[in-house]
């Protein structure tokens, strides 16, 4: 690669990863006023105008706190969970890709960090590295409460991700390809996934609530049985990163929907406006521009409907959890993928009498 | 068991139809009625830029009112003292001496007059007892909170109602 291109991929790395945790910061904001609104409360409205400074009051609180280690812990790995769990968090927006091209210059530049061609699988090896970051705090905690909401954490992210792979499966019959990239770009117009695949994407909606650990599968932190769960022992910024982790999770989650079953960048019409406008490059940039801001409008929706189902449903009970992933989740989604197996076999076969 | 009166009441517990097995209508009935709430007119009131409109017979902090020449109307006769169910008003009174009138209304006059408003229940009974129109609970202030109990005692300084002076009369 060029050395120009290697600073756009730096700058544009700098720019998601800032924006990842810009938006991650500013979804606790939004946590707590759409929990207020739905309660007929106003939300935080103090700290500056709207009260949007405060999760930078928040922030600095976080810093300012005692920073507290259990005696009888593993000081190393106390220390080093929430650092996984953030790391973790912030790698998997690298295979997003958060539009199509733009021409800067004559050269094309991609806005997505990194090409890979198993993109949704590095999504799932980082998303199931996540579960670390949980372990190592509840087991470094040293207490019995902490052990067992990363047990559950575990547990339950592992029978959930089975569910999502299976329902990811059909997804990749139809496109035939791993990479994001490839997958949002057959997305084109309106032809979007979610047509083909409504239950694979109520599926993998369902699995994507248990992996971020939000209601109604928000076991692992459950107060009334585990105090904190895994994260009881955890004090100051320490706490802080494990929940901002999971912000960041949800806006991941949030992205991954809208890629795979909400035409990523896509918006209808997106070829009429194309042509519409005269010059190649520019259209190119203004449908690409425009594409960015759908999808972030796509992935801001489903950040609010991760919060408004996390005050709408109660907490499932662990029996039924496990219930719902192993005996319900896993069938419906094997289903899916033979139905559209059956779909795709039979629609060669009619395609063969039509053209 | 014999039942003991008709009026219980047999239950039968129904099996679930497949809607409600599949969980998501009633998943979806539950986000619509949140987000009918989401949009709702909200019940905060912004404290302290904004109070709670009150009723017009709101009792709230007491003042000891002057008379139309500025002197104060309260002769210490006791009454307001006597009527008080908490026992939250005690007086001293003294006797106006020659040169006071402009201050005092009649002869005797409360020389301290405290209000304890940690006991005081606000029920405007002192208000109804007094035969001079001396003390009335006020509609539009109430007592703070403070962080000491003894500045909760108010006495003539905080309750007797400001001198009006020539330019807000």
């Amino acid at each position: 690669m060029e050395s120009v291109e290697l600073i756009y991929k730096a700058i544009y790395i700098l720019v998601i990863f800032g924006l990842t945790l810009l938006i991650a910061t500013y979804s606790t904001y939004a946590e707590r006023k759409v929990a207020a609104f739905i309660q007929d409360r106003v939300g935080p409205n103090r700290a500056g105008p709207f009260g949007l400074l405060q999760p930078i009051a928040d922030a600095g609180k976080m810093f300012f706190k005692e920073e507290f280690i259990p005696a009888k812990s593993n000081r190393l790995l106390f220390i080093i969970g929430p650092g996984v769990a953030m790391i973790v968090a912030c790698m998997s927006s690298a295979v997003i890709p958060f539009g199509d091209t733009l021409i800067i210059d004559g050269r094309t530049i991609y806005l997505q960090a990194i090409e890979v061609n198993i993109g949704m699988l590095y999504i799932f090896g980082v998303v199931s590295l996540g579960v670390y970051g949980l372990m190592i705090g509840g087991w470094a905690s040293n207490n019995k409460f902490s052990l067992l909401g990363a047990i559950r954490a575990a547990s339950q992210n592992i029978s959930y991700e089975l569910a999502m792979g299976l329902s990811i499966i059909a997804i990749l019959m139809m496109t035939g390809s791993l990479s994001l990239r490839e997958i949002a770009a057959q997305q084109e117009g309106f032809n979007w996934n979610i047509w083909y695949q409504p239950l694979g994407f109520i599926i993998f909606l369902t699995c994507a609530f248990a992996e971020t650990n939000r209601t109604p599968f928000d076991l692992p932190e459950c107060e009334t049985e585990l105090i904190g769960g895994y994260h009881t022992e955890y004090s100051s910024m320490k706490l802080g990163l494990y929940l901002f982790a999971e912000y960041i999770n949800i806006f991941v989650a949030s992205a991954v929907i809208s890629t795979l079953y909400f035409g990523a960048y896509n918006f209808p019409f997106m070829e009429n406006l194309r042509s519409a406008i005269s010059d190649p490059v520019l259209a190119n940039n203004v449908v690409t521009l425009l594409g960015v801001g759908v999808m972030f409008a796509k992935i801001f929706f489903f950040i609010f409907f991760f919060m408004w189902v996390r005050w709408t449903l109660p907490r499932f009970r662990y029996d039924q959890l496990m219930k719902l992933g192993w005996q319900i989740l896993i069938p419906l989604s094997i289903l899916n993928v033979i139905l559209t197996g059956g779909g795709i076999l039979l629609f060669d076969r009619v395609k063969d009498y039509l053209f | 068991m014999e039942p003991l009166s008709n009026r219980s009441k047999k239950l039968e517990k129904k099996e679930m139809t497949f809607s409600e097995r599949m969980y998501l209508p009633a998943i979806f009935q539950g986000l619509s009625i949140t987000i009918k709430h989401f949009f709702r007119k909200k019940a905060t009131v912004q404290y302290p830029e904004q109070t709670r409109e009150r009723s017009s017979v709101w009792r709230g902090l007491h003042v000891l009112k002057r008379d139309d020449e500025g002197r104060e109307r309260c002769t210490a006769c006791g009454l307001c003292a006597v009527a008080c169910p908490a026992e939250a008003i005690t007086m001293t009174a003294g006797e106006r001496k020659v040169g006071e009138e402009h201050l005092y209304r009649e002869e005797k006059y409360a020389v301290t007059y405290e209000v304890n408003m940690l006991r005081c229940i606000f029920c405007g009974l002192c208000e109804e007892a007094c035969p001079k129109a001396a003390i009335f609970l006020q509609d539009d202030k109430i007592a703070p909170a403070r962080y000491e109990r003894d500045e909760f005692i108010y006495g003539k300084d905080r309750l007797v109602e400001p001198l009006k002076t020539t330019e807000t009369k």
